[in-house]
């Protein structure tokens, strides 16, 4: 399995630019900007309200940013919402061939396969999605994510509803995207998926991007104890009026 | 939008309990209908109490006997009888809800009504008691036995008429009748004016006799003419008025075809709005709606989508909704190209009014909910009667009529089913209309709502 330790990080997967949004007036994202290097595990992580759900719908493409720019288009990126976004009375390969169709897939069927050998599901292919466990919906919802192979994945907390180890498989399967060129995004609340699996940290606060870099980098920008990254992260946003 | 469709009749196939109840319904609703329709009313419960002895029914104009009591077994054949043996018990019966009306016959009629049709006194009544709890009901029997006494009326007008009239020949022409079980001779106007003239013909030139004889003549003539008008102006107002019916708007739709109409597009309705919107909704229920319209479709094709799959559901059940109640009603098959395009463009119309409304709702069943909840007043504000209301708001109710699929396509299938007019194209344009005006709602309200 693959960790922060043995990522190889590489050229430029995505880049955004002075990204803002707002909603009623309400700022939810201002000028943020960054750049995710290919085979990259990116975390990005902040206190409820910071921006991470807005910031991964705009990567997205699934709201239109205010201000700001993106250098890839959302066609060629990969979304994973928070809660499964299938249909549950479909089966695990209907949902994969409906989606490996509506992408416009030269080989649809050939996708639905790799899919399903990917995400380990062959044997779950005919069954309905509502049947199966939470930690093998959200595999297949990662699954039809990936369809279309995109160089970059957005996962918007994906372990949020499993149990451990659902969310021990899960990070293998991450893993595995990453050796395989894939560069990955993910928003989340646990600090220990961060510590253990992230290469990098985008850390929102109030819609501005505070920091960026390792979760080292984070630690010792405090100060802190280098194993507690979570004080750290509390430390930091306290130091800053958050 | 294929791989949609295919997925929505995939999703539907797996929910037979959704897809049963939206084919049951129509299919309920068209049998009842049906059976409805080709039922006679039932006939109401009516205590009778007859005052009137056996035998003493008759009675007598001119030389003939009338039998009244023999009209009350007229209405005795429209109600369900129920005899009773006085006037307290009759209206027990109603108190007691086991009659919905009792009529009481008094002893005295027969010779009220002879007293009226002979000296022209008196004041024949029939009591009638209604139960006032159901005033539907209470219409109904109120009617109904009114028709049959006014049916007994005109029986006892027109053989008074008859009498009269036969009565009158005799007096002309002369004939027998029978007085006090005597056959008398009765000589007539006509015979007493030849034999006068006889009579004037042999007298000798200076008779002092000839000058009355003759005014005896001259007022036979004048009688004999004034009662041979008399004869058919009295059969004229025995008969009743011929009513001649001019339709001025073209053919009007048969009753049963427009409550056949009215079942089928009340099904249309809430299958295509109820289907329209639940599906709208099941993509924001299973959180596939973000995923959808990031590229892969736009809201437009989506909402397109349900409103084709609605409509085209709708169509099918409602268009074998209408075979079936053309087994009990008259409905044109000659037109049924017509029929089909008639409900298709009705399906789209309440498909997009379906689609508009899901669009606000993020669960499955609040958009069922709220679909419903439109239907019932859509349906209601468009069949109230037009003279039901004052003109102010008639208007009112014929504008909001207006904004909704309801009128229009009523409109199109009764005129789809019966040829009627005003004809089909314009609540076919109509339709269309507010499918796009629906459709453009929808759409932003997808775009207002889709984020919650």
């Amino acid at each position: 399995m693959s960790t922060a330790a043995s990522a190889k990080p590489q050229a430029t997967a995505l880049g955004a630019r002075s990204l803002a949004k707002s909603f009623g007036g309400r700022p939810a994202l201002r000028n943020v900007s960054f750049e995710l290097r290919a085979r990259e595990l990116v975390a990005i992580v902040g206190p409820n309200g910071a921006g991470k759900t807005t910031l991964l719908s705009i990567l997205a493409g699934v709201l239109a940013p205010d201000d700001g720019e993106l250098d890839r288009p959302a066609g060629e990126i990969g979304w994973v919402p928070q809660q499964p976004a299938l249909y549950s009375k479909l089966s695990v390969a209907e949902n994969l061939r409906l989606f490996a169709r509506l992408e416009r897939l030269a080989d649809p069927e050939a996708a639905v396969k790799r899919m399903l050998a990917q995400t380990g599901l062959q044997a779950r292919a005919d069954e309905e999605v509502g049947r199966l466990s939470g930690g093998n919906r959200q595999r297949v919802n990662i699954a039809i994510g990936l369809l279309a192979a995109p160089p970059v994945l957005l996962l918007d907390e994906p372990s949020a509803s499993l149990d451990p180890r659902q969310r021990e498989r899960l990070w293998e399967f991450i893993s595995e995207l990453i050796d395989g060129g894939t560069t990955v995004v993910f928003s989340t609340h646990n600090v220990a998926e961060v510590e253990r699996y992230a290469n990098r940290v985008l850390l929102l606060a109030d819609g501005e991007l505070l920091f960026t870099g390792t979760p080292a980098q984070l630690e010792q920008a405090v100060g802190g104890d280098p194993r507690d990254l979570e004080a750290a992260l509390v430390d930091f946003l306290h130091q800053r009026g958050h | 939008m294929r791989w949609l469709l295919i997925k929505d009749l995939q999703i539907l196939r797996r929910s037979p309990l959704l897809v049963g109840l939206l084919i049951v319904y129509p299919i309920a609703i068209a049998l009842m209908i049906g059976l409805a329709l080709s039922s006679p009313p039932g006939k109401p419960k009516v205590a009778f109490y007859d005052q009137v002895p056996p035998g003493q029914g008759k009675i007598r104009i001119g030389n003939q006997q009338l039998n009244v009591a023999g009209y009350a077994s007229d209405l005795l054949s429209s109600i369900q009888p129920i005899k009773v043996h006085s006037q307290a018990q009759a209206i027990a019966a109603v108190r007691d809800g086991r009659a919905l009306a009792a009529v009481v016959i008094p002893a005295a009629l027969p010779q009220e009504i002879q007293s009226l049709v002979t000296q022209g006194v008196g004041r024949p009544t029939v009591q009638l008691y209604l139960n006032t709890r159901n005033p539907l009901e209470r219409q109904f029997v109120d009617q109904d036995i009114s028709a049959r006494i006014n049916q007994v009326e005109q029986a006892v007008s027109k053989q008074v008429l008859r009498v009269a009239v036969s009565d009158l020949q005799e007096v002309l022409n002369g004939g027998t009748v029978q007085v006090l079980g005597q056959h008398v001779q009765l000589l007539g106007l006509r015979n007493a004016r030849t034999i006068v003239e006889g009579t004037l013909a042999s007298l000798p030139a200076g008779s002092p006799l000839r000058v009355a004889l003759r005014q005896v003549v001259g007022f036979a003539n004048l009688a004999i003419q004034g009662l041979g008008f008399a004869s058919p102006v009295l059969g004229s107002i025995g008969s009743p008025l011929t009513v001649d019916e001019t339709q001025l708007a073209g053919r009007t739709t048969p009753t049963a075809a427009y409550a056949a109409a009215i079942a089928v597009i009340v099904s249309l309705m809430f299958v295509t709005m109820l289907l329209a919107a639940g599906m709208l909704a099941v993509e924001r229920s299973e959180n596939a709606y973000a995923r959808l319209v990031r590229g892969l479709v736009t809201p437009a094709e989506l909402l397109s989508e349900k409103i084709v799959l609605a409509g085209g559901c709708a169509t099918a059940v409602t268009v074998v909704m209408a075979a079936c109640v053309s087994l009990f009603v008259h409905l044109d098959w000659a037109r049924f190209e017509l029929w089909v395009v008639a409900l298709a463009l009705g399906g789209l119309a309440f498909g997009a009014l379906g689609v508009a409304i899901g669009a606000v709702a993020r669960e499955v069943s609040a958009a069922s909910l709220m679909a419903f909840l439109v239907s019932l007043p859509v349906a209601f504000i468009a069949l109230v009667p037009g003279n039901a209301v004052s003109g102010a708001l008639r208007t009112v109710l014929d504008a909001i009529a207006f904004l909704f699929p309801f009128k229009p396509a009523l409109q199109a299938i009764s005129s789809a089913f019966s040829g009627t007019a005003p004809g089909i194209g314009l609540p076919l344009v109509h339709l269309a209309v507010l499918a796009l005006v629906f459709g453009g709602l929808a759409t932003v309200a997808m775009r207002r709502f889709a984020g919650r």
